[in-house]
């Protein structure tokens, strides 16, 4: 691990040495303040694997949405006219976001890099933002590591993290009266945070966690899992599967009959899209936490007619997030004049924001979480969807004071 | 003890599903010398198809139990005169990288047209609920998927041991140098017995669409552990595959009841054990091995 860091950082300086060497675009050699003359906002998701559908391709419209909008709004008076968006497939594993980040970074000319599902992924390009001092507005990884223990002055995580979804649906489900839980989650990064998240808000909400059962991941067989969770006569059983895992979860709970002996089914992580693949049916009457529903108010409305117009899909939170991180990440540049990192970060933090994504969003400077306004939904039985996509009940708002951690537990220390 | 019961039988419905492919991927293996690293996508296109036949023609799952592997059977015997009959003759290396390739494209194709999150399904209502034997609680489905399988498997083993084609089947899976000797001509029953074990492949997926996700990617993960039910029970072995795929199943099912974290390895430590103890597998030609 060490030596091959080493080899990045050598690799990076080569690169760098030759390109000042060549008297090539080094930074600020022309154009004056942004570099090659132009922007460039780098996508870099799952163009092709599980998350596809929930993020993807239609994450890089968003963010051509945003530039569009951005170049709509300033017309001649924006600092930059060429802005390019470029879409980059990490198949959701850590390696490759990491060679990947650095290409962009070094080669691709990339300003920004956005989205990002998959903790592991995300933390690996977190990394690179920090060596290449270059931005990242993470939008689809959960992990509260990356506004925490690894967290930098170049990272940001934009829409949610496993603190809100444990303390969104956690908290609450216990309060109403589900004290037991037993946890399945898969056995990695993502998992295990979601699972200490989840133990750390059931606890405090006066519930306690009996069992906790790692699964492989991915995995399709599920039901001795459940025969084992339900054993313990749990109220609740708390899965953290996410995307076709998550849907074998739910098919077998749902014909395991645990449900007619009153254990309810908590969902971790969910998107539209699940709902969407696997039909209301199945999941009917699930409570879940949605940082942002496309039918929560008539500007989210609003934009999700553009974007259905644009993609033939209703738009995800995380497609909204996408959309947000870009429009303000361009606003910053528009009041800082530049591309430099470290000036748009300094108009970045502490900014106050409400947008199509963001309601009484705070773009926090001490741990770069951007906290906002969530939702506590519950899916809808199917005699109540009147349209298509209309799969949510919004049951609670979740402020964004108690949805995020205070920024003084989030173990996150800014120096390099 | 009932909670033993249930993983039993649970473990017995998932072994279910492996003994039903690894049975066609035995059977193309040994008639064909074929090891076909596309029977995960065949198993994925049988789930699909059940889905799309719900969505668009209202066919239920009753008749795409009869439906699809006909229609498998069909593309099966596709694939073997357009592709594989062509590679036959070469190393087993060649259909081995056509199987797999063929496996990225169908993925893909399924991927593009029907996405990543996958597709819905729901259970026809006399399948619904749950069946109470003494005490012991099961899905009425898993009972289902079980006796379905296991009738099928009994059948398929009539057939072979009982009738002239099945005959012909098992000894050119056998001893096909000799099958051949004897005059029996093997090359006529290559293209029905591809389709056929891409039939099985694909009666897998149906009785999987109802309960697990229908994703392009869904034979992925299946077709490693189906490797694996093969090796065990010897490759070419048709009554090892089907006693391998429930075993396989069982060891799943207690795995994941009493060491999750080691579930889904202690399938494949069961494959090492069988390779160093008796490596042409537990119903294999052991002459293989000296």
């Amino acid at each position: 691990m060490e030596s091959k860091r080493k080899w990045a950082c050598a690799s990076a300086l080569t690169v760098t040495m030759l390109l000042s060497a060549c008297g090539g675009g080094g930074p600020g050699s022309s154009g004056g303040d942004f570099t090659g003359d132009k922007l460039v906002l780098a996508v870099l998701n799952d163009q092709s694997g599980i998350y596809k559908d929930a993020s993807g391709p239609n994450s890089v419209k968003a963010v051509k949405m945003a530039v569009a909008d951005y170049q709509n709004k300033y017309g001649d008076k924006a600092v930059v006219t060429k802005i390019e968006v470029t879409s980059t497939d990490h198949q959701n594993k850590p390696d490759i976001a990491n060679t990947k980040a650095a290409e962009l970074y070094e080669r691709g000319g990339a300003d920004v890099i956005l989205d990002v599902p998959t903790s592991s992924a995300a933390l690996a390009v977190a990394n690179q933002a920090k060596n290449h001092k270059k931005l990242f507005l993470d939008v689809s990884a959960a992990t509260t590591a990356l506004t925490g223990a690894q967290c930098n002055k170049y990272t940001f995580q934009w829409a949610y993290n496993t603190y809100l979804l444990a303390n969104g649906t956690g908290a609450t489900v216990t309060r109403n009266g589900g004290k037991k839980w037993t946890i399945i989650y898969p056995d990695y990064e993502f998992g295990q945070n979601m699972t200490k998240s989840f133990t750390d808000a059931v606890t405090k909400a006066g519930g306690t966690v009996q069992e906790t059962i790692p699964t492989p991941f991915p995995n399709e067989n599920f039901a001795t899992f459940l025969t084992k969770a339900g054993s313990g006569n749990p109220d609740v059983i708390g899965t953290m599967q996410a995307g076709g895992d998550l849907i074998n979860l739910v098919k077998q709970f749902n014909e395991s009959g645990l449900k007619d002996k009153g254990v309810e089914l908590a969902v971790g992580l969910m998107l539209i899209n699940d709902i969407h693949s696997l039909g209301v049916e199945q999941f009917a009457g699930t409570l879940f936490t949605d940082p942002w529903y496309w039918n929560q108010d008539p500007e989210a409305r609003a934009w999700a007619d553009r974007f259905l117009a644009e993609t033939g899909a209703r738009p995800s939170f995380e497609h909204a997030g996408n959309y947000s991180a870009a429009l303000q990440y361009l606003e910053a540049v528009q009041a800082a004049g530049t591309d430099d990192a470290d000036k748009v970060v300094a108009n970045l933090e502490g900014k106050k924001v409400n947008d199509v994504f963001l309601r009484n969003g705070e773009i926090r400077a001490t741990d770069h979480s951007v906290v906002h306004d969530a939702n506590l939904a519950r899916v809808k039985k199917p005699a109540d969807v009147k349209e298509d996509w209309d799969y949510e009940e919004i049951v609670a708002k979740i402020p964004a004071a108690e949805g995020f951690p205070p920024a003084e537990a989030s173990g996150c220390s800014m120096k390099p | 003890m009932s909670a033993v019961v249930q993983y039993a039988v649970q473990g017995l419905a998932a072994g279910s599903f492996y003994a039903l492919a690894a049975l066609g991927l035995a059977v193309i293996f040994g008639v064909l010398g074929v090891v076909n690293f596309a029977h995960g996508a065949f198993y994925m296109l049988g789930a699909v198809a059940t889905a799309v036949l719900l969505d668009t023609l209202d066919l239920t799952l009753w008749w795409s139990l009869l439906v699809v592997p006909v229609l498998m059977f069909g593309f099966g015997v596709v694939v073997e005169l357009l592709l594989v009959q062509w590679l036959l003759r070469l190393d087993p290396l060649y259909n081995l990288l056509l199987t797999f390739g063929l496996t990225l494209v169908l993925v893909e194709l399924v991927k593009q047209r029907y996405g990543v999150s996958g597709l819905p399904y729901r259970l026809p209502g006399g399948l619904q609920g749950r069946v109470d034997l003494s005490g012991v609680v099961l899905p009425r489905y898993q009972l289902f998927v079980l006796l379905f399988s296991v009738a099928v498997c009994v059948l398929v083993w009539l057939v072979m041991t009982r009738t002239r084609i099945g005959m012909i089947v098992r000894a050119a899976t056998e001893k096909p140098e000799l099958a051949r000797a004897l005059g029996i001509n093997v090359g006529r029953w290559v293209t029905p017995v591809f389709g056929f074990g891409v039939a099985l492949a694909g009666l897998a997926g149906v009785l999987a669409a109802p309960f697990r996700a229908i994703t392009a990617e869904m034979g992925n993960n299946f077709a490693i552990i189906l490797f694996a039910v093969v090796v065990i029970g010897g490759l070419g072995s048709i009554v090892g595959a089907v006693v391998a795929g429930f075993l396989v199943g069982l060891v799943e099912a207690f795995g994941q009841a009493y060491a999750p974290t080691f579930a889904q390895i202690l399938i494949f430590v069961l494959m090492a054990l069988v390779i160093l103890i008796r490596p042409a597998g537990l119903f294999g030609r052991q002459e293989a091995t000296t």
